[in-house]
């Protein structure tokens, strides 16, 4: 059941056996990379190529760790209790599952994604340490233990927003996406767009390796920035020579919309794009 | 089984845990890699890194653990500073003179190059030649990205053992510690829980007595969650003598960033005049003025200075005692200015206690912080951390 390249997304060998690493040795794997390298479409992918399920949780500055095992409604059992109603003898009807709980105790061992968990509070990876270990919990209300059947494949992305705790890490297998080398990203491309050009393709990587080569830039663009742009160059019908000529006039390239996303840095790429050009006449 | 390799790893201040040690021995049994050297060096970082500012570290303890070489990293520790312009300032007339006997600076830098790279395939010795080289000034020049390379370049045929020899991760090492759980612990006595933010947590206990009163018709009562309301503003000193220090301020400074959710943080040279930088590499963009620290920035802050205070005591007291600019007022106005308009202010001085008394500058900083100056140590941040919390 070795995970590899599909044909929608291009997997690295590296990525690959930490992938397979975490589905044998059932730990949960955190992927943490620049942002658009294709964090979160790794569980979408995974999933689809071990028909399964999905369980997705997004991490917000709000998100509880207690959110992803259950919730006790205790606002509608008062109102329940109130109105007369007969469901408010059993505490059950008010406690919903959360996304862990789910996956829990899914049929088929699911796919766990926990996106983005640096986005939530420094306390939160530390309140799931013992969920992720044991794959278990309580729940208070009911006296009831939760016990995963078949440990879900957990996988959990990170922006390195705030560091996480070592205890956390410790559970954790860890991969760093690294940025594509040339032959990956075109591999990249002629899976997101196939038929493309090889003239306007090359062409569009010179541009796009060197707008990422000047340091001062703020954002950096990534793959998905990249991709998005061929797109638009595909969808105005904008030919390769175009883009040379862009190049030899040096100004900004056609659509540069798509790969900058900061004023600063556009009128930053547009000034030192006329000094190479000054430099080279 | 693999003891040496983990104690390797160990020594080389990746921070692994015999947890993590055998989980690499579990993937192992199972089979998941076989006889493949750089399937094995994949498999063992995943196991036992968990953060890539680790991977550079790791790297070389593979380095030596499977090839037996002695690594020196003097690559990274030669500052930036010595790159070719700077070089160039620094040649005497003499030296220049020299130089242009020599076939002019290009030509030598060439020769360095291919001296280097004969260097490289020999693969050792590296240290010792890097050694010699670098009391000269030319030497300086090999640590310039074009002329070092430590990994070798372009071997067309990726042979498995190199992987680690590319060093590819070396820019994400930050040389951080980050579990010195010592100082997590102390700055954690700083927390301070209150409620802010929108009421949104179901408040049980008022809920029942409101209730109550109303003869039993539901009155739910709401209040807000509990957060950890310290803000913490911190001052650095970054650069010149705080070089021997940059360990410890480190770990102070990565253990607060994990602390604090409101931390700010600046740097400034020796002491507070009219600007601090937002980065430490202090450039003319990152200004940014005290006045708009004291304005910007509500008096209950925390504030903490992290210096050494060490300096000529002029540079304290009187106007124009700054070393890099002139400025206009001495830097003890405003370090009093930010104290008075802060009335939480600790400063924590690296150095040690009982050389304190040697340095007049100390002393000087010491009044004007109304001695509220103590060491980085376990003892003297907590210390510090009691007086922040006096009211």
């Amino acid at each position: 059941m070795a995970f590899q390249s599909t044909k929608d997304y291009i997997v690295s060998p590296e990525l690959a056996l930490a992938v397979n690493a975490a589905i044998s040795l059932e730990k949960p794997l955190l992927i943490k990379g620049e942002p658009g390298t294709g964090k979160t479409k790794l569980a979408e992918q995974l999933a689809a190529s071990l028909d399964t399920q999905l369980i997705q949780w997004h991490i917000k500055s709000t998100t509880k760790a207690q959110q992803g095992l259950y919730e006790y409604d205790a606002v509608s059992r008062l109102r329940d209790s109130q109105l007369g109603d007969s469901r408010v003898h059993d505490i059950q009807n008010y406690i919903k599952p959360g996304k862990l709980w789910q996956a829990f105790t899914a049929p088929k061992r699911p796919v766990l994604l926990i996106d983005e968990i640096d986005k939530a509070d420094i306390e939160f990876p530390n309140d799931l340490l013992h969920e992720l270990d044991q794959m278990a919990f309580d729940v208070y209300e009911t006296g009831e233990s939760i016990r995963a059947k078949v440990r879900p494949i957990v996988i959990i992305t990170s922006n390195n927003e705030k560091e996480l705790p070592d205890a956390f890490l410790r559970r954790c297998f860890f991969h760093y996406i690294r940025f594509p080398d040339a032959d990956t990203l075109s591999a990249i491309v002629e899976v997101h767009l196939p038929g493309l050009t090889k003239t306007l393709l090359t062409e569009a990587l010179e541009l796009f390796f060197g707008l990422r080569d000047m340091a001062q830039l703020k954002k950096k663009p990534s793959t998905s920035e990249l991709i998005d742009w061929l797109k638009l160059l595909l969808a105005e019908q904008i030919p390769a020579q175009a883009l040379t000529q862009s190049k030899e006039k040096g100004g900004l390239m056609p659509l540069y919309g798509a790969l900058l996303k900061n004023e600063q840095d556009v009128a930053l790429v547009e000034k030192l794009l006329f000094m190479a050009k000054r430099a080279g006449r | 089984m693999l003891i040496d390799f983990f104690l390797t790893v160990r020594k080389y201040g990746v921070p692994v845990s015999i947890t993590e040690w055998l989980d690499l021995l579990k993937a192992l049994e199972q089979q998941l890699v076989f006889a493949d050297m750089a399937e094995f060096y994949l498999l063992a970082r995943l196991c036992l890194v968990k953060d890539e500012v680790h991977f550079d570290k790791f790297d070389r303890a593979c380095a030596e653990y499977f090839e037996g070489v002695e690594s020196l990293d003097l690559a990274s520790l030669i500052p930036p500073e010595w790159l070719v312009p700077n070089l160039i300032r620094q040649l005497s007339e003499q030296d220049k003179a020299a130089l242009q006997k020599a076939g002019g600076l290009e030509a030598l830098l060439n020769k360095f190059r291919e001296r280097l790279k004969e260097q490289q395939e020999r693969h050792q010795g590296g240290n010792k030649w890097i050694g010699t080289g670098g009391s000269s000034p030319f030497g300086a020049y090999g640590f310039h990205p074009e002329g070092i390379r430590v990994g070798q370049q372009g071997s067309g045929q990726r042979r498995a053992v190199k992987v680690w020899d590319e060093r590819q991760f070396a820019d994400l090492d930050s040389k951080a510690e980050l579990n010195n759980r010592n100082i997590k612990l102390a700055l954690r006595q700083l927390r301070r829980f209150a409620r802010t933010g929108a009421t949104l947590e179901l408040d049980l206990a008022g809920t029942i007595s409101a209730t109550s009163k109303q003869a039993g018709y539901l009155d739910l009562q709401f209040q807000r969650e509990r957060h950890n309301a310290v803000k913490v503003l911190m001052l650095f000193d970054v650069g010149g003598s705080m070089d021997d220090h940059i360990e410890q301020v480190q770990q102070l400074f990565s253990a607060a960033h994990t602390e604090f959710k409101q931390l700010e943080f600046f740097y400034f040279h020796n002491c507070v005049y009219e600007h601090v930088w937002r980065s430490n590499k202090r450039r003319p963009q990152d200004l940014v003025s005290v006045q708009e620290l004291i304005r910007t920035y509500h008096s209950d802050y925390k504030l903490i200075f992290v210096g050494d205070a060490t300096m000529g005591p002029y540079e304290i007291t009187y106007p124009g005692g700054s070393v890099e600019h002139f400025n206009a007022e001495a830097g003890a106005v405003w370090l009093s200015r930010l104290t008075r308009h802060f009335g939480h202010y600790v400063w924590l001085n690296p150095q040690p206690e009982e050389w304190w008394r040697s340095y007049a500058s100390i002393a000087v900083i010491q009044q004007l912080m109304q001695q509220r100056m103590y060491g980085l140590s376990q003892d003297g941040l907590t210390q510090a951390i009691r007086t922040l919390l006096q009211k």
